[in-house]
């Protein structure tokens, strides 16, 4: 059997530069889900890219063959050496794409009936209104309860998942023979994507066609493809059956990033919660409306960012705060740090020492601010733009302590080198300049320069979400080990349930606004008691061939709280309390 | 039924606006000490012409310049009655020029309309030359279309205005026989409209629009690539290609319609920047628009005909600031429902 796509020895580079992707070779068999697999950097995008010839203008094809041998025409032709106008009768016809970010994929200003419909009237001989009947037909398809609606719509009125629809029936609506996805989940949640990598593989059954997956998600990996491909540094690293790689990885490297991969721990049976009582941050009561000004006389509406958060951070330990976007969380961590106050009636006390008053983060004045802000820090989610690019690296750690007017300059330096040694980075480094250095390095970086002040308390909004895997596991070693060596107390901001079952001591799952389930995390993992958790565990990609996302599961917790069975059920803030289940483990249900 | 909600919202946000302005621009001609007649009245006391002197008086007393400053103000834009009862800009009197000694109305007359005449002009040359050569400069950067558009665009910015009109007068009147300084054939001026004097006023346009525009377009293009460039490296542009679609039909359809925005943003900000730019090249080219009667009356403390004029282009400018929005509002869907979201 003919393979359906050959790539074989690409090599592409930029300018005069050794190539970024060297003799690459795989084949996509029809029907097929080929997964390529990398870190950033590897070269996953640009080979994939290559195929439709939709690269940055410096690149250049040095050599290979790409040779597509469609079924539908039976003529097979090498796609590199085709000219142009002969490319753009396959793009979107016999291969489509769908691209990372489902915000900004999508024209802004044009109806999605018109961006979709747009495939069928370039490449079919179709007039307008059979084109629409076609399109509406694949909407539905897609999961769109209200076809004629979403032809009307434009993008920017739905959400991430919804989008991620609209670009996949983009991709669809012409009946192509090859899809190329190029982390086509990356940029959603992940009872979305779970939801979204169904859709894929369902629409695959129906029609047939094959399917090139390009992620850095060996659990997506496990869930979709039949064979993979691992690459690293422009190279490929390990080739086969997904099952062969996934269960038994032949290359060091495949092997590494399984390592890397954080899971979700199957817990034989939770141990006994420990009982301390020094809280070093209590929240109680908290609720955060915000006011949404409408344009001309219309009346503002309020908005709940959270409503009725009790949390409590125990000193040495860490409180994981782990919820999709639009969940609250973010807005929890500000108003922890004082970044905005909380509306009338919240409560957040802060004790520095075991014996000190409490402190009113709720109610600071000036004086107070300041004390405050010494002893609790910010990680950033993105460290790519929390540093000043004008700024070296020493100006950005001495930067606070000037600030706080703390020891003489030399012993500001002397401070911010010590802190570099901390976080695993040289401290000749300090006369450089951000851009020198690599995600996981600034993200190093700020975690030194948060703790240049020797604060007791850091708050970790999303720290690795920016990262690969394998720096992302440095990442969480490197806190873990700083936490131990001078007793921090960590507030842990994350959307990502593997990432928090290994750091946390504590976890409460939010969603809209609310925390829907609280224990720690063998509880949690063990004993799953709401819905949303048992779907946020159920929507987690495992890199294991036997542990398939269960769709059922996750569609049964995603919906909005108004879906959920009748025991959690609620509307807008009117949720139930949250209730003690069992010592240490708390569910909001009707009891 | 939303559009026309915010029409009606845009446009009494402007009325008030224009309030505002007006309050300010008469605050701002009282600011020097004195005013036209007591400023007469010293003088022609000094050289000792007492009826003069009596006919002033009576002038300052019929213009109300002798009562407090707010009460002028009320009077002058006709939200109090004067000593000719209620009678100011509202009900349609524009004042009384003590300069030329006619009123206002008559003397700004012709050269209000003229003047946006003139400037309507110049705004559409920016336009139909910023568009193509922008998205042209844009669509093949780096290669000598760029270059050489660039090298045109500052040029223009570069050379002073009226340093270009004088060249181009010399220069069209040599080899197009274009006419030298005016807005018509001087046999037409005050004749009624007809085919013959438009078609003068259109030839002697020429020059003052190239002049007045050329500044602005080359601005307005090197901002248009750059929009353009900025948005040709967008994600969505990249599905359009993965679509299939043509290179010119792709431009046109996706990272044009979003360059657009400010292109047409803009229109309310070039009204106000040509209309004062172009006051210089008025007095240089001999154009009969307002400029020149503005010149002179800011420098003589003529009030009222300074006001009126001030007055009329800040009301070109709200109009134009008006009409980019409503504009906006109806190009980009974004916009139209952020009113509406939440």
């Amino acid at each position: 059997m003919t393979p359906l796509l050959n790539v074989q020895d690409l090599s592409i580079g930029f300018g005069t530069e050794k190539p970024v992707v060297q003799d690459v070779s795989f084949q996509v068999m029809p029907g097929e889900t080929l997964a390529l697999v990398g870190e950033s950097g590897s070269g996953k995008t640009i080979s994939c890219r290559a195929v439709l010839r939709i690269l940055p203008e410096a690149a250049q094809i040095r050599s290979g063959s790409i040779t597509f041998s469609s079924t539908q025409q039976g003529s097979t032709v090498d796609l590199l050496r085709q000219p142009e106008r002969a490319l753009r009768k396959v793009r979107g016809n016999h291969i489509s794409m769908i691209f990372q970010e489902p915000m900004r994929s999508l024209s802004p200003l044009h109806r999605l009936g018109d961006q979709v419909s747009e495939v069928l009237l370039l490449h079919r001989d179709m007039n307008a209104a059979r084109a629409k009947a076609s399109v509406l037909e694949t909407f539905e398809r897609v999961g769109f309860p209200d076809p004629a609606r979403v032809w009307r719509s434009y993008p920017f009125e739905m959400s991430g998942g919804m989008r991620q629809r609209a670009m996949i029936a983009m991709a669809m609506v012409a009946k192509p023979e090859l899809l190329i996805a190029d982390e086509p989940t990356t940029a959603l949640d992940v009872t979305t994507q779970a939801q979204v990598l169904g859709l894929i593989k369902e629409l695959q059954s129906e029609t047939g066609m094959a399917v090139i997956l390009v992620t850095h998600d060996l659990g997506v990996v496990a869930n979709m493809a039949e064979s993979v491909v691992v690459m690293n540094k422009g190279r490929v690293m390990e080739r086969g059956p997904a099952e062969a790689v996934l269960s038994d990885p032949a290359h060091g490297y495949t092997q590494k990033l399984f390592a890397a991969a954080p899971m979700i721990p199957q817990v034989a049976a939770p141990a006994r919660p420990e009982t301390n009582d020094d809280p070093i941050l209590q929240m109680r009561g908290v609720c955060k409306t915000y006011t949404m000004r409408a344009g001309g006389w219309r009346k503002p509406t309020l908005i709940t960012a959270c409503h009725e958060v009790n949390l409590t951070v125990q000193r040495g330990k860490t409180l994981a705060v782990v919820g999709e976007s639009g969940s609250g969380k973010t807005t929890c961590a500000r108003l922890a740090l004082g970044a905005e106050p909380p509306d009338q009636g919240g409560e957040i006390l802060f004790r520095a020492t075991a014996d000190a008053a409490p402190l009113k983060i709720h109610d600071m004045n000036a004086e107070d601010r300041i004390r405050f802000q010494r002893q609790a820090q910010m990680v950033f989610q993105d460290p790519y733009s929390s540093l000043s690019p004008r700024m070296r690296v020493g100006q950005a750690l001495t930067e606070p302590m000037e600030i706080h007017d703390l020891g003489r300059k030399s012993e500001r330096r002397e401070k911010a080198a010590e802190m570099l040694r901390w976080v695993g980075l040289d401290p000749s480094m300090l006369s450089r300049y951000p851009h020198a250095f690599s995600g996981g390095q600034r993200q190093r970086l700020s975690i030194a320069r948060a703790l240049t002040l020797d604060p007791v308390l850091l708050v970790c909004d999303e720290p690795t979400s920016a990262l690969d895997v394998s720096v992302q596991e440095q990442i969480l070693c490197l806190l873990e080990d700083i936490r131990d060596r001078i007793g921090l107390s960590y507030l842990f901001i994350s959307h990502d349930l593997a990432v928090v079952a290994r750091i946390a001591d504590e976890v409460a799952v939010m969603r809209q606004g609310v925390i829907v389930e609280q224990a720690p995390p063998d509880t949690l993992f063990y004993n799953p008691r709401h819905p949303y958790t048992c779907a946020l565990i159920a929507a987690q990609p495992e890199p294991d061939i036997s542990r398939p996302i269960n769709l059922e599961l996750v569609s049964k917790g995603a919906g909005s709280p108004a879906t959920w069975p009748e025991a959690f059920r609620f509307e807008g803030v009117a949720a139930p309390a949250l209730t003690e289940l069992e010592p240490g483990h708390k569910v909001r249900c009707h009891v | 039924m939303m559009f026309l909600r915010y029409a009606i919202y845009r446009f009494i946000t402007m009325l008030l606006t224009l309030w505002v302005v007006s309050i300010m621009i008469f605050v701002i001609i009282n600011l020097p000490p004195g005013d036209y007649l007591s400023n007469q009245i010293a003088e022609l006391r000094a050289t000792g012409q007492a009826e003069g002197v009596a006919k002033a008086e009576f002038l300052r007393v019929e213009y109300a310049l002798d009562r407090p400053i707010w009460e002028q103000y009320l009077i002058w834009v006709g939200m109090a009655p004067g000593p000719q009862g209620w009678y100011g800009l509202i009900q349609g009197n524009f004042g009384w020029s003590f300069e030329f000694d006619r009123p206002v109305s008559e003397i700004v007359g012709d050269a209000l309309w003229l003047t946006v005449l003139v400037n309507l002009a110049a705004v559409l040359f920016v336009y139909l030359v910023a568009l193509p050569l922008g998205v042209l400069a844009a669509a093949k950067s780096e290669t000598w279309v760029d270059y050489s558009a660039a090298f045109v665009g500052y040029l223009g910015l570069a050379t002073p205005n009226f340093l270009l009109a004088l060249m181009l007068f010399y220069y069209g009147n040599k080899y197009f026989d274009l006419p030298i300084g005016g807005l018509m054939d001087p046999r037409f001026e005050g004749a009624p409209m007809s085919w013959e004097k438009v078609r003068s006023v259109l030839i002697h346009l020429i020059v003052p629009t190239f002049v007045i525009g050329t500044s602005g377009a080359a601005a307005m293009m090197q901002r248009l690539r750059a929009n353009m460039l900025d948005e040709l490296g967008k994600p969505y542009v990249e599905t359009a290609k993965a679509k299939g679609l043509a290179p010119s039909k792709l431009l046109a359809k996706y990272p044009l319609r979003m360059a657009f925005n400010p292109f047409v943003a803009d229109i309310g900000n070039l009204l106000p920047a040509m209309i004062s730019g172009s006051v210089l090249v008025s007095v240089v080219l001999g154009l009969q628009t307002i400029g020149p009667s503005l010149l002179t009356a800011l420098k003589s403390q003529d009030q009222f005909l300074a006001g009126f004029i001030l007055m009329f282009v800040a009301l070109l400018t709200l109009i134009g600031t008006m009409v980019s929005d409503l504009l906006l509002v109806l190009l980009d869907p974004r916009i139209r429902y952020g009113a509406r979201a939440a």
